[in-house]
């Protein structure tokens, strides 16, 4: 391998290693609400340094290189896309990182029948989900399955479209829930972003990869747009 | 199409039985920069010194197939008036080491026996440092050697000697590689300054000063011209995977 191979190859590795940690903090942030569990919900939130020194070593990586061997084609196209991932992962943390504040700042537990009839868990499912597939797509340069998550993302967006009615039907049914109904909403918004965040990053795999610009496609278009 | 300058329709350079270019078709238009680049024996230099009939001068060295300029093959041309439309730069500055810079510049009316007169060679000798950006430099030594003058100044003193004879078309043969880096960086900035006038052809083994002047690059290989595209698109995602290998350093 060449020293641009040695090192590009090194950033791909530091990005599926934050790639892993941020899933893993939407997990326990996830498992930190479904049992109001304080500490694993502090866990996340002393981890979230973790991901920011990911994020800030990862930028320092690219600009050495970019300095260092002017890269060009897919080499790149790959510092390129990687730099916009390590952004969309970092927000991705933040977003896993301020759910479990809600967990610590909440004065009592969230009520899981509220959190079925919003979807809350599901969604939340479906984020990770997205966000597992994204990497798998990235590490393999997979695009069938990069393409695959505009999709899905449409799912997100559907729950996240009726949460304003389903949040207030909780609220209705019992009105002291008010504050913790309201946590369920502003979570709902912050995985409606996740779904977002994995799009962008679904996009700028098929960039690395093909060379092909999908942003800004509606996600219906983005699979014709390879004619275009 | 009309604004085109240079056309090579199949074009084909030997040495002896050694088959250096196959087949060669590229249309190059007025006013812009070309790069050529590829590994060490590809034929990017043969093809360059294809255009004016540079080849030819070598022992055993043949040619088939097109060269036009203007749409007409300079294969139908006297050699000479061909070699005067296009001028050429080559790796290693190479002023006349006996004649001072004004008549370096001339050189190519007196070598060819073009009669001029003084005030005529004035004006050439003026306009051609000028565009070289080199007058400023040496207004006031004109009648020195130019051997006197840095490397910079010497292979811009050699662009003079080119522009000087008004040439349609100028080719450039790695005119950098024997420069520090303060010396290439003036040169580049001269091809900027250069393509509102002519058109350059350039042969440069280094990628990035193909990427920073060119308008469109082509990359030869084993003798082919594998792609030839406009510079940007060569550099962000060239369509040939040897182009790719080539200039991501994963030739093998």
């Amino acid at each position: 391998m060449t020293p641009l191979e040695n090192e590009i190859t090194a950033v791909k590795k530091e990005l599926v290693n934050m790639w892993i940690l941020v899933q893993s903090q939407l997990n326990k942030a996830r498992e930190a609400m479904v049992q109001f569990d304080k500490d694993l919900a502090r866990e996340v939130l002393v981890k979230e340094k973790r991901v920011n020194s990911f994020e800030l070593k990862i930028d320092r990586d690219c600009e050495n290189i970019f300095a260092l061997h002017c890269p060009v084609a897919i080499d790149l196209r790959f510092l390129l896309a990687a730099l916009k991932i390590n952004t969309n992962l970092e927000r991705i943390g933040d977003i896993a990182s301020s759910i479990a504040k809600y967990v610590v700042d909440s004065a009592v537990n969230f009520d899981a029948a509220a959190m079925e009839s919003t979807s809350m868990l599901r969604m939340f499912d479906e984020a990770i989900n997205i966000l597992t597939d994204a990497r798998t797509a990235f590490e393999m340069e997979d695009t069938v399955l990069a393409r695959s998550i505009f999709k899905r993302d449409d799912v997100l967006d559907v729950i996240n479209d009726n949460a304003s009615n389903t949040v207030a039907e909780v609220i209705k049914a019992n009105i002291s829930s008010m504050t913790e109904a309201l946590y369920i909403l502003s979570i709902i918004r912050k995985l409606e972003r996740v779904g977002d965040q994995s799009k962008n990053i679904a996009e700028e795999i098929i960039f690395y990869v093909e060379a092909k610009i999908l942003k800004h496609y509606a996600s219906s278009q983005a699979d014709s747009a390879d004619e275009e | 199409m009309e604004n085109t300058i240079v056309k090579a329709e199949n074009y084909n350079s030997y040495f002896g039985d050694n088959h250096v270019v196959k087949d060669v078709n590229i249309s190059i238009n007025k006013n812009e920069v070309i790069a050529v680049m590829g590994p060490s024996g590809c034929g990017k230099t043969t093809f360059l010194r294809g255009i004016n009939r540079m080849h030819e001068l070598i022992p055993g060295a043949t040619s088939k197939g097109k060269i036009l300029l203007d749409g007409q093959n300079v294969y139908d041309m006297n050699a000479i008036y061909v070699r005067a439309k296009i001028g050429m730069v080559f790796q290693r500055p190479n002023p006349f080491p006996n004649l001072s810079i004004y008549e370096n510049v001339v050189a190519g009316y007196l070598l060819n026996g073009i009669k001029v007169s003084k005030a005529d060679k004035d004006v050439i000798v003026e306009r051609s440092l000028t565009s070289a950006a080199l007058w400023k430099e040496v207004k006031d030594s004109l009648h020195k050697k130019g051997t006197f003058l840095s490397g910079g100044q010497q292979q811009r003193l050699c662009i003079a000697r080119a522009i000087a004879m008004q040439p349609e078309l100028i080719l450039f043969d790695e005119p950098t590689s024997a420069l520090d880096p303060i010396s290439t960086s003036s040169v580049e900035q001269l091809f900027h300054e250069l393509k509102a006038n002519y058109t350059l052809i350039i042969v440069t083994h280094n990628m990035q000063q193909a990427a920073r002047v060119s308008d469109r690059t082509a990359f030869f290989y084993m003798g082919e011209l594998v792609e030839f595209d406009d510079t940007k698109q060569m550099f962000t995602n060239p369509a040939d995977q040897r182009t790719q290998n080539y200039i991501t350093g994963r030739f093998s």
